[in-house]
């Protein structure tokens, strides 16, 4: 994988360095300050920072404007942009807005149904999906073009990401079909559903590696600490498409509950040296969910720090 | 057929209680169907609020008819003699009959009396399910005869999403994963290569985003 943009993320890969990206959830309040609190916590320890946008449909502050905040910080951010909310009009208009402030990451997303969030009464817009969403982004790097068919001369020179989830189902085969239609669409990185199911993970692998699609997509791992068993037991039967088998709930009820978060980040950190082996896998995305200040720890721990200065 | 559902007497009874006359106009199509807004309805609905206007003390008439079709003139036409009868109807039918009768009977007042709901099909009496949302350019041919934009709850074009679980739909485990559908109706028909091809951006024009819709057939018009 050459670079062909200036994302660092991009460069960190091209290198053949395993890449760490994580994220930030905004906060729902005007308080500019979550966001650099956040990002300060971990911004020595990872590559990209992901910022999500308006997570499981609650309301937060956008995801371009703590995008621009950290970019202003000197950090690497990676742009999350869901289609629930905005139609191709105000995506495009984000992107571009984005690229204006040098931010080079983007990660397409179809994003959770509005059900799940703090306004389940409002309008979806919905006008593009996911890979949609990668298509318009790619036109717009590649050929200067909007969706509605202006030129433009300075395009938005953007790293390409989107998710995968190879525990959704009905089968990892289909799985791998709807990554390789996101490669086919443009896709140049992968971040995944947090995992927990190793066997399934090795098996959605394998196929991507038997049909040359690793060499395609840099596919970064999914990651996210399980503070207790209590979050180990709700993501297990609470959260659609995550796959928590029975002998994690239990490493983690294991233990007393006042060693289950040290538990929690061994588990992640035995993930993360069980990861690297797989073949394909190209980074990792830790997402500590309003857990930030444990990202530094779990990265020295898999010797992944110092992150690498690339020139 | 276009499926609707009863509105709440309550909530009907709130709208039509201080008045004197009323009628209540049911519809013989779709409504009938589902149940909802025929002669049959129309009959219960009006039963039902001549005993309240009965238990309330209130001298009221309150009477009911239904009519072939509520969205065409011809038959709205048959209430022309009547009207003047009445101080307001209540129409069950869609949305459509009952502002197709508004618009016929502009000085009348004309309430609704079921929530229109869906274009569906009938699974078994009393269960109705959504299959078409009238996008205006169907897609059928391409996603194995299953639509993705009425049975997606993200009406996406290239799903399945990451939150469909075990074949269900993140929002509800009642609903199947549309996409799961097309996927293992494509399979059947040996057309999968289909699914991993992207589709473009939709042109939504002629959806409702291209403002209220109208179709001139100049071959069926004299």
């Amino acid at each position: 994988m050459s670079v062909t943009t200036p994302s660092k993320l991009q460069k960190m890969i091209a290198s053949g360095n395993l890449a760490l990206t994580s994220e930030v959830g905004p906060p729902r309040s005007a308080d500019g300050s979550v966001i650099e609190k956040k990002g300060n916590l971990i911004k020595d320890y990872v590559d990209a920072i992901n910022v999500t946008d308006n997570q499981t449909s609650v309301c937060r502050v956008c995801s371009l404007a703590c995008c621009i905040r950290l970019k202003l910080m000197g950090l690497e951010p990676v742009l999350q942009m869901v289609t629930r909310d905005r139609n191709r009009i105000a995506l495009q208009s984000d992107i571009l807005g984005a690229a204006s402030f040098g931010i080079h990451n983007m990660l397409c997303l179809t994003g959770d149904h509005q059900h799940f969030g703090d306004h389940p009464k409002c309008a979806n817009v919905f006008d593009l999906d996911s890979v949609q969403l990668i298509q318009t982004v790619k036109m717009m790097r590649d050929e200067g073009r909007l969706l509605g068919g202006f030129e433009f001369e300075v395009r938005p020179q953007m790293f390409i990401g989107a998710a995968a989830n190879p525990f959704a189902g009905p089968n990892v085969a289909m799985r791998v079909s709807r990554l390789a239609k996101k490669v086919a669409a443009g896709v140049q990185f992968i971040q995944t559903q947090c995992i927990y199911n190793l066997d399934t993970f090795k098996e959605f692998m394998k196929l991507m590696v038997d049909r040359g699609l690793h060499e395609k997509v840099a596919i970064l791992a999914g990651i996210t600490p399980m503070k207790n068993v209590g979050m180990a037991k709700y993501m297990q039967k609470r959260v659609p498409g995550i796959d928590v088998p029975d002998e994690i709930v239990r490493r983690i009820g294991g233990v007393p509950k006042e060693k289950q978060a040290e538990e929690g980040i061994n588990l992640a950190v035995d993930q993360i040296e069980a990861l690297k082996e797989v073949e394909g896998v190209r980074g990792f995305h830790i997402m500590a969910i309003e857990w930030e200040e444990k990202v530094p720890e779990i990265v020295e721990r898999v010797g992944l720090f110092p992150r690498p200065q690339l020139a | 057929m276009i499926k609707a559902v009863p509105k709440p007497l309550e909530e009907v009874l709130d709208l039509v209680k201080d008045f004197n006359k009323v009628l209540i106009a049911g519809c013989d199509g779709c409504v009938t169907v589902c149940e909802a807004g025929g002669l049959k309805e129309a009959k219960v609905l009006a039963s039902a609020l001549r005993l309240y206007f009965t238990q309330a003390g209130r001298q009221a008439q309150v009477d009911e008819t239904s009519l072939t079709r509520q969205c065409e003139k011809e038959y709205l036409a048959e209430l022309s003699d009547k009207m003047d009868a009445y101080d307001a109807v209540v129409s069950l039918a869609c949305g459509c009959g009952v502002q197709y009768l508004a618009e016929m009977y502009n000085n009348k007042i004309i309430y609704p009396g079921v929530d229109t709901c869906f274009m569906g099909v009938n699974e078994e009496r009393g269960l109705y399910a959504e299959r078409c949302q009238a996008c205006g350019r169907c897609i059928l041919a391409e996603t194995g005869g299953i639509c993705p934009i009425a049975r997606c709850s993200k009406r996406m074009l290239n799903g399945p999403c990451g939150g469909s679980d075990k074949g269900k739909c993140e929002i509800n485990k009642d609903i199947p994963c549309g996409w799961e559908l097309i996927y293992e109706r494509l399979k059947t028909l040996g057309q999968l290569d289909r699914f991993e091809k992207p589709v473009d951006p939709k042109d939504w024009s002629t959806s409702r985003d291209g403002g209220p819709r109208k179709i001139v057939r100049e071959d069926l018009r004299i």
